[in-house]
């Protein structure tokens, strides 16, 4: 164990900037994270050891207990109990004989829930051991438990043909599918690597960036941050070494266009992250990519090799003298909230991820102190396209607002779940019909994942756009079948509650609060008061730090505002119920100390006190 | 016109609201002036004798007896006011809540370093005690709630000015240090 671990801590110079790194190597040799282990970490990287734990216990694919040879981790979103999770998690309990947040006594297999894993058009899924394992039915997890028992690897064990287009090169091998229904510019096949890299070595960084503005892209990770603007401050602030983050964290639960990106336009990320490097200045690059696509890491090393091979990464690129740019990839490990660009600066950094205070920003002092820009997958391949036909033919795409193309991630009740670039200023109308989904049947919509809005079908003509529904590409559809508040709304709120970071206090109490009240009205406790306080109290979330705590409040806001009889409907026609229930509060302390209770029901506590009452005057006569 | 009634109690709290009350000072003078007391540990009465307009609960619910009292209160006032920390959010009691109550018990009845006589371990069972809840309950998700006086505890002047205007039947005057925490 010794030897293992020192010679990862080498292989990262004990740098403790790396610690993430070295944490994932160590959890994916052992299964765990030995406490041992954190003491030979601490003091190789001559930090404490609290450091080491606290960014241990920050990410929920480590951990300190053994998870098994074989760890699963099955989806728990929305759209995968949607497709059926329930049988499938009850399958893997009752062929394995243990229950999910559990290990098998043998210690042979552990099974635990995991957030969005990014296979939304293809769930039931499960990762095991890294492997994805979409579409999963009751009779395959037979299958696989059956493999399991009998020693297969999980590669073993894959039994579909690998997925489309280079889901089944030999360096990726999954059965995983792109489901590309619609391309535009960032998915075009008509792509040349290296082209864009021969024309800016032709023009200056500044016009680079001019030509970036002159296209009006804005960052298309949800916020929308002009993108042009935010290069020009990176480079404008003075520094020797700047930095070029992509942000291929996505975890929006809906979302997965980033994953088909990675697969299939690879090359054309890495160029727009050279062309991110050479128009700030930066000659480091970082792609951040969640663990979740882990199994995407052999194909996006080559990538990169391929890049330096070619020329488009390295030195001196394009023949340009001084123009050096390299990318290395950082993976995450199971945590949300990294996807906050300053999240995401800290979690690279080897720390918790957790967002910083702003100002100031990160085009200012980002990664390791040094100003940095923080781009999302999508903006960066669309950078490319743009540096080859211009701000203007970029332009022409989508509305005067906003230009250009969106990367959708469609799933839920529809018949054709999957990508669709489409240009800006789509009604939701228009992409439900070319999604396949029975409109008539459409109760609510999604749109930009639990931190965007749910809307209802009066507002289905809304279009896509910055200024009406800005997304960052999830859309999620529910039909009439759906129990919005129970199997939705809930759902959102606890997958906020487990991601936050605990740093802002409503963020880590008030969503709490919230989803309680939220139960206590599902379970016929409501009364009118409990909505009033829910909006108000969802106001109170703005003072939250980052954008996950901003927005935690707003699956119950928006279904509140549009779909307000759902709640109504199952209030009660009182003025106050609280939903106590003294006989449950009390029962665990009865069960601990061997006691019947003998409580007053509440008809009979009055005759008490009124014969009380007569006592008392009796004693006064 | 006769004086409103007022009654207190302290649940799960440590009094030290009680004493706030008490640190209104001589004004505790012009207080039975105004008032007359029910059911309070300050006059020692220990049950309601008759129906009270103000109703002041220190504490919040560890257990089946607070939440009977709490209950009572709620029964017997008019208007229910919430005084301190604990009464509203549980304050100290509730650091056990992330703690199985087995947990609790066993840690201060057996396994703690200073329990020395329990050969039998028993954990008290006695039908007279009342039994604890599984969390420490801020009143407020009990019973409906009228009012609330935040602080550790809060300020003499604050639940004084709280009282004489509720009797005076007007807005509280809350200046900025009746309501500053720091």
């Amino acid at each position: 164990m010794d030897t293992f671990v020192q010679e990862v801590l080498e292989a990262y110079q004990r740098d403790k900037t790396r610690l993430m790194d070295i944490l994932i190597d160590i959890q994916a040799q052992f299964g765990y994270i030995p406490p041992a282990v954190v003491g030979q970490i601490a003091e190789a990287l001559q930090v404490s050891r609290v450091d080491v734990e606290q960014t241990l216990s920050f990410y929920h694919f480590f951990s300190t207990t053994p998870r098994g040879e074989y760890a699963i981790y099955l989806n728990n979103s929305v759209v995968a109990n949607m497709m059926g999770r329930a049988k499938i998690a009850k399958t893997f309990e009752d062929e394995l004989g243990c229950k999910f947040g559990e290990v098998t006594p043998d210690g042979k297999v552990g099974l635990f829930e995991t957030a969005c894993i990014g296979m939304s058009d293809q769930e039931p899924a499960a990762l095991i051991n890294g492997v994805v394992f979409p579409n999963l039915t009751p009779f395959r997890v037979r299958e696989i438990v059956r493999d399991i028992k009998a020693g297969k690897s999980p590669e073993e064990m894959l039994t579909a043909s690998y997925g489309d287009g280079q889901n089944s090169s030999p360096l990726i091998k999954a059965v995983v599918q792109n489901h590309i229904y619609k391309k535009g510019p960032v998915l075009s096949d008509d792509y040349q690597p290296g082209e864009a890299l021969k024309k800016i070595v032709q023009m200056t960084p500044e016009a680079v960036i001019e030509e970036v503005k002159a296209s009006n892209l804005r960052g298309r990770g949800g916020a929308g941050f002009p993108t042009g603007l935010k290069w020009e401050f990176c480079r404008k602030f003075p520094s020797k070494q700047r930095y070029i983050f992509c942000n291929a964290d996505e975890g929006e639960p809906g979302t997965f266009k980033d994953r088909v990106i990675l697969t299939e336009r690879a090359q054309l990320l890495l160029e727009g992250m050279a062309i991110a490097g050479y128009a700030v200045g930066a000659t480091q690059g970082i792609l951040y990519v969640r663990y979740e696509y882990k199994y995407l890491q052999k194909h996006l090393e080559e990538m990169i090799r391929i890049g330096h091979e070619k020329g488009y990464l390295g030195q001196n690129i394009g023949g340009k003298e001084g123009f050096d740019f390299d990318v290395r990839i950082q993976f995450g490990a199971g945590a949300y909230v990294c996807g906050e660009e300053s999240a995401l600066i800290e979690s690279a950094e080897g720390k918790r991820g957790e967002p910083r205070d702003r100002p100031p920003f990160p085009v200012e002092k980002g990664y390791l102190d040094q100003p940095t820009v923080v781009n999302n997958v999508e903006t960066l391949c669309s950078v490319v396209k743009i540096i080859l036909n211009g701000g203007s033919w970029y332009r022409s795409f989508g509305t005067e607002a906003s230009t250009g193309t969106k990367v959708l991630s469609v799933s839920g009740d529809c018949r054709y779940p999957g990508i669709y670039e489409v240009e800006w200023g789509f009604s939701v109308n228009d992409i439900l019909d070319m999604v396949g989904a029975d409109v008539e049947d459409v109760q609510a919509v999604q749109v930009g994942g639990p931190s965007g809005a749910c809307i209802g079908p009066d507002e289905f003509d809304r279009i896509l756009c910055y200024a009406d529904l800005a997304t960052g590409g999830s859309m999620i559809i529910f039909n009439h079948r759906r129990d919005l508040l129970r199997e939705v709304i809930l759902n959102f709120t606890n997958f906020f509650i487990e991601e936050s970071c605990g740093s802002c206090v409503p963020c880590r109490m008030l969503s709490v609060i919230m989803r309680d009240k939220l139960l206590k009205i599902l379970n016929g406790h409501g009364v009118y008061q409990d909505l009033i306080d829910l909006e108000e109290w969802g106001k109170i979330m703005k003072a939250n730090r980052c954008g996950l705590g901003q927005t935690a409040p707003r699956p119950i806001l928006t279904s509140l505002k549009n779909f307000r009889h759902l709640y109504e409907e199952r209030l009660q026609d009182k003025d106050f119920d609280s939903g106590f229930d003294l006989e449950a509060a009390i029962k665990d302390a009865c069960e601990a100390t061997q006691r019947t209770p003998h409580l007053h029901k509440p008809e009979r506590q009055e005759t008490a006190y009124e014969n009380e009452l007569v006592g008392a005057i009796g004693d006064l006569l | 016109m006769s004086k409103p009634v007022v009654a207190t109690t302290s649940l799960a709290g440590c009094f030290g609201c009680h004493m706030s009350i008490l640190d209104i000072d001589e004004r505790i003078l012009d207080l039975i002036e105004l008032v007359e007391f029910d059911k309070s540990p300050i006059n020692d009465i220990k049950t309601f004798s008759r129906e009270c307009d103000i109703g002041l609960i220190e504490g919040g619910c560890c257990n089946s007896e607070n939440v009977e009292v709490l209950r009572d209160f709620r029964k017997h006032c008019k208007t229910l006011i919430l005084v301190g920390e604990c009464a509203i959010m549980g304050g100290l009691p509730a650091l056990r809540n992330n703690i199985p109550i087995k947990e609790c018990l066993e840690e201060a009845y057996l396994n703690s370093p200073s329990v020395t006589e329990n050969e039998e371990r028993i954990i008290p069972n006695d039908d007279e005690l009342p039994i604890i809840l599984n969390k420490v309950y801020p009143c407020q998700e009990i019973v409906k709630i009228d009012y609330y006086l935040p602080g550790c505890p809060p300020r003499a002047d604050l639940i004084w000015e709280t009282l004489v205007a509720l009797i005076e039947g007007r807005k509280p005057k809350l200046d900025y240090e009746l309501i500053k925490y720091d």
